[in-house]
């Protein structure tokens, strides 16, 4: 088990799928793969298609609109699989908790292994969150 | 198996990937990936499950990657094998390499083509447009090493002719024809001035969008060995092929690293071209620079 684990985390692609946000938190992914953070150290690549993808990234306050569209990507993922909820929105809906356009908290659609809050995080939040995903897949393992 | 074949020219590819990332990453003030990054990929995506999309025609999908794979590995093993002993060459295996080559991108077109998805299939499409474009000049520019040998079709014979007569890269025509068949390799693996078959920000990454799991894998390694076998071809027809003693061993490996750092050099600095435009460029400036060394060939420049 333990080999499975630690090759997995050596390269998470991510899939970043936008729910609904601001497009604040979007910014701030990119922001990632710039030359001062470069998170492609740790293998960590931003991917197009969601079939070639490790980790669902999920910004934004879940529209009624986008919740059947997170089911549908959610289960088109290889697994294993992750999903990490971006955002203040993402892990709580935010200030958009009472609107009339918001569904459900993105928690009770899919299985959310990793909350990054922020409004929005920083690129070290960013980091600091996708590593201690890592520790934690690496701990399941043993 | 292991040796020139699928392991060897496998680990050589996925180093190169690693060196052309890393590359990319430092000329963009990054740190970029470990060495071993490639290879966890690969392995990777060997652990993941692999979606069939709906409308897909199942046989078609799944063998689309063995082929690419098979392909290109033939190509490269036969590579390997004539420039270790060029005695065992047969005639015409230049033009089996040529088309051997031709394989993983065919694959991956039909593969593309079956996965029913329609980015996929623009991708395909995009990819058939470019193989017509690049393979004019490919050829062009392949007849003068031939003639060069003195009209051998023998990758043998033109590594013979080159042990006698040194390198074929030492002479005008064979210059111009080296630049174009650098050209015609970057439209090969793809890399950026023409990658509009995969383009990533455009299309989503083209044919391989449906592909996950073991067959993306499978589709990854045939590209890989690929980036081993195409440059391993150039070193062959122009820099007299690989001399399996120490000092020779260490210049095809300083060839290979220099054709690699000039394509992913060429591969930073210039942003995409439209297909259209892929078309028009290949069919005017290589294919005139190809036909102009086929003419100096002849008359023995």
């Amino acid at each position: 088990m333990g080999i499975k684990e630690k090759i997995l985390t050596k390269s998470l692609y991510v899939f970043h799928l936008s729910s609904g946000s601001c497009n604040n938190c979007d910014i701030e992914i990119i922001d990632c793969l710039t030359p001062r953070y470069d998170i492609e150290r740790f293998g960590i690549v931003l991917v197009g298609s969601i079939k070639h993808a490790d980790v669902l990234l999920c910004t934004g306050s879940v529209n009624r609109l986008t919740v059947p569209r997170i089911k549908v990507l959610y289960e088109q993922m290889p697994k294993p699989g992750f999903v990490v909820a971006f955002g203040s929105c993402g892990a709580s809906r935010g200030l958009f908790k009472d609107s009339y356009n918001t569904g459900k908290p993105l928690d009770e659609i899919i299985p959310v292994d990793m909350y990054i809050p922020g409004c929005p995080p920083r690129p070290e939040a960013i980091m600091a969150g996708l590593l201690k995903l890592i520790d934690k897949l690496n701990s399941k393992g043993k | 198996m292991v040796y020139p074949g699928f392991l060897f020219s496998g680990a050589i590819g996925l180093l190169a990937g690693w060196f052309d990332r890393k590359i990319t990453a430092r000329l963009q003030w990054r740190v970029g990936p470990r060495w071993y990054q490639n290879f966890m990929d690969i392995a990777k995506l060997f652990l993941k499950e692999t979606l069939i999309p709906d409308g897909a025609s199942r046989m078609v999908f799944f063998a689309m990657p063995l082929l690419a794979i098979a392909g290109s590995t033939l190509a490269s093993t036969i590579i390997m094998v004539i420039n270790q002993t060029p005695g065992v060459t047969f005639i015409g295996d230049l033009i089996v390499v040529v088309y051997l080559m031709l394989i993983p991108p065919l694959a991956l077109m039909l593969g593309g083509f079956a996965s029913g998805n329609p980015l996929a299939s623009l991708g395909g499409s995009r990819e058939m447009k470019l193989m017509l474009s690049y393979e004019l000049p490919f050829l062009l520019a392949l007849v003068v090493p031939i003639a060069k040998a003195g009209y051998s079709i023998q990758l043998g014979g033109i590594i013979t002719y080159q042990a006698l007569h040194g390198p074929i890269f030492f002479s005008i025509s064979g210059v111009l024809s080296f630049v174009v068949m650098l050209l015609c390799i970057q439209a090969k693996l793809g890399f950026v001035p023409f990658d509009m078959p995969e383009a990533e920000t455009e299309i989503v990454s083209g044919m391989y969008i449906e592909y996950s799991g073991p067959a993306l894998a499978m589709l990854k390694l045939a590209k890989a060995i690929l980036a081993f076998a195409l440059p391993a071809l150039l070193i062959t027809l122009y820099f007299g092929g690989i001399i399996f003693t120490a000092s020779g061993i260490l210049m095809s490996v300083l060839e290979y690293i220099l054709i690699l750092l000039l394509m992913i050099v060429i591969k930073n600095t210039n942003p995409r071209v439209r297909i259209d435009q892929a078309v028009r460029f290949f069919w005017r400036i290589p294919t005139a620079l190809a036909v102009l060394a086929v003419v100096l060939a002849y008359l023995g420049l």
